[in-house]
């Protein structure tokens, strides 16, 4: 088997007495989409904060690519190509969606160091971002202001910002949170797309939408991987039953 | 940017108006004392502006910002006290001590925020209160006099007062123009962008320290110009130029002409100042009625003077 683009060896990280990391390993081949599920309060935002470089991990190392990144700054893994999006909707408010998107794209066209040239008048950033925009299905709303948009448009903003930076691996934080039934299907349809060209670690709540899109599924429980599989195997698995989808299933029934 | 006639930019035009006919009235009228105030509001207007770089526009809140007043008014001062009476030499080193003093500050202060931040900048600032205030041979707490103002080679005459208006005017169109370049430039959108959300900028790969303290140190040496200006202005530099009622002064000026313009912070030092100046000749209790005012606008209008102007346009 190839490298994979991401692993996580012996990954743990405890916030006091509360383990939110305990000896995770996992690995995410290139051109694959991994899910992670796992109950709420199962570690699932500390090691997505772990892997984009904003929360440091008590043991344990992430390979990116073969590199190691583990005490990586942030901005220094996006420029490697990791990118995230946010659960909670993380954006510039007072921008428009464009200027959102082409800030991202300018993250990533060499420093910023430049005073005087309106950035806004830049080409080379506004066709990039417009092409993100379009790719989400926001180009239509390019020029409205962010703090006027619905919040699911908010989450295909995340999404286009993430795609802007050019990235080899996404890290999606729960792209569904909120959002419609209606909305939830247009943004897995958008996900099937994408997982075409980039590879992408993606956390989500919505059972229905990970099974229908994971190529493999890794399972969290306090801190723990309990089962790491494909979705059939996990499915299958009686612990994960168990643990989080016999839950799932009875909420879903009501 | 295309200029549309608003009320916002009718009474922005109409204040440029102003500014530059001031020393015509003075002139037909006999008036030198508003052309000194109007100096006077040139000057803190620059200041005004380079402050709002950094709080309006990167999120930045110096309270310290009278400290580039005192870096630029006394490199001019101890210069001409010690013979050295070129501007081509002052100026340029007061800019550069400005810079050097704001890296230092924003290198140290910039891993904070919030109140840490305002609390690194305030400490700075007053820490050079005290060097200053201890210089017994510039003056000590009294200050030091500036016999002679900075000259340029016999091509510009300082102590001609009309000229040296229009200098610290055209200084001013020129700051105001460089910022506006500034803002909307990538380095501007990154500024703007750390003060929106500067987790994101970091997880869209920008290193955002490094913005921030340039942005500072820009900041910085603009406002160590206004105070060159100032020190050859009132022709005497004392530690009450950076004292920390001064850096408020600055802030005050900032909100209560709006954050959110380049303009805003000019709109507040001439209201400020001329209020100051028109209230305390009613009252000597003036601060009970400016207090009031600035704290409605604070209040009421979100985006200070500026904002307000824009609004009426919309309605």
């Amino acid at each position: 088997m190839a490298e994979p683009l991401l692993r996580i060896e012996g990954l743990a990280k405890h916030f006091g007495g509360v383990i939110a990391s305990d000896d995770i390993s996992l690995d995410v081949a290139a051109g694959e989409l991994h899910a992670i599920i796992g109950p709420n309060g199962a570690g699932k935002t500390t090691l997505i904060g772990e892997l984009a470089g904003e929360i440091a991990p008590d043991a344990g190392r992430v390979l990116f690519a073969g590199q190691d990144i583990t005490r990586l700054a942030t901005p220094r893994r996006s420029a490697l190509g990791l990118a995230r999006s946010f659960q909670i909707t993380s954006l510039f408010p007072e921008f428009t969606a464009l200027d959102n998107v082409a800030l991202a794209v300018q993250a990533h066209a060499g420093h910023s160091f430049r005073f005087w040239a309106p950035a806004r008048s830049a080409v080379e950033l506004r066709e990039p971002a417009r092409a993100a925009l379009a790719r989400v299905g926001l180009a239509a709303r390019a020029d409205t202001v962010v703090s006027r948009l619905s919040h699911g448009e908010h989450r295909q903003l995340e999404l286009a910002m993430s795609l802007a930076t050019k990235p080899r691996l996404l890290l999606l934080d729960e792209p569904m949170a909120g959002l419609g039934p209606e909305e939830s299907a247009r943004m897995v349809k958008l996900l099937r797309e994408l997982k075409q060209e980039v590879t992408i670690l993606l956390i989500e709540h919505d059972m229905e939408a990970v099974f229908a899109l994971a190529d493999r599924i890794t399972v969290l429980v306090y801190g723990r991987v309990i089962a790491s599989g494909d979705p059939a195997s996990i499915r299958a698995n009686a612990e994960v039953r168990q643990a989080y989808l016999g839950e799932q299933e009875a909420v879903t029934h009501v | 940017m295309t200029a549309t006639l608003t009320p916002r930019n009718a009474v922005v035009a109409a204040l440029l108006v102003l500014l530059a006919l001031l020393p015509v009235y003075a002139a037909l009228t006999g008036n030198t004392f508003a052309l000194s105030l109007f100096t006077r509001i040139v000057i803190f207007a620059i200041a005004a502006v380079s402050l709002n770089l950094v709080m309006g526009f990167g999120g930045m809140v110096s309270f310290g910002h009278a400290v580039y007043l005192g870096i630029g008014g006394y490199v001019v001062g101890i210069l001409a006290k010690e013979g050295i009476g070129s501007g081509f030499v002052q100026w340029p080193l007061a800019l550069v001590v400005s810079g050097v003093f704001a890296l230092a500050v924003g290198a140290l202060s910039l891993r904070t925020r919030g109140v840490y931040f305002i609390m690194i900048t305030l400490a700075f600032a007053q820490m050079a209160f005290y060097v200053a205030s201890g210089l017994e041979r510039y003056g000590g707490d009294d200050g030091l006099t500036i016999y002679k103002r900075s000259t340029f080679a016999g091509a510009l005459d300082l102590s001609n007062k009309t000229l040296f208006y229009y200098l610290c005017l055209v200084l001013l169109l020129a700051v105001i123009w460089l910022v506006r370049r500034l803002v909307d430039s990538r380095f501007g959108l990154v500024i703007q962008g750390v003060r929106s959300n500067e987790r994101r900028m970091r997880a869209i790969g920008f290193s955002t320290f490094r913005y921030k303290l340039v942005c500072f140190v820009i900041s910085g040496v603009l406002c160590g110009l206004a105070g060159v200006l100032l020190a050859n202005h009132t022709d005497f530099v004392s530690p009450a130029i950076m004292q920390w009622t001064r850096s408020g002064d600055l802030i005050v000026m900032a909100v209560l002409g709006g954050m959110g313009t380049v303009m805003g912070p000019v709109i507040g030092a001439v209201t400020l100042l001329v209020l100051e100046e028109a209230l305390s000749r009613v009252t000597e209790y003036w601060p009970i009625i400016l207090g009031p005012l600035i704290l409605l606008v604070v209040l009421y209008a979100r985006g200070g003077i500026d904002g307000l102007l824009t609004r009426l346009n919309r309605g």
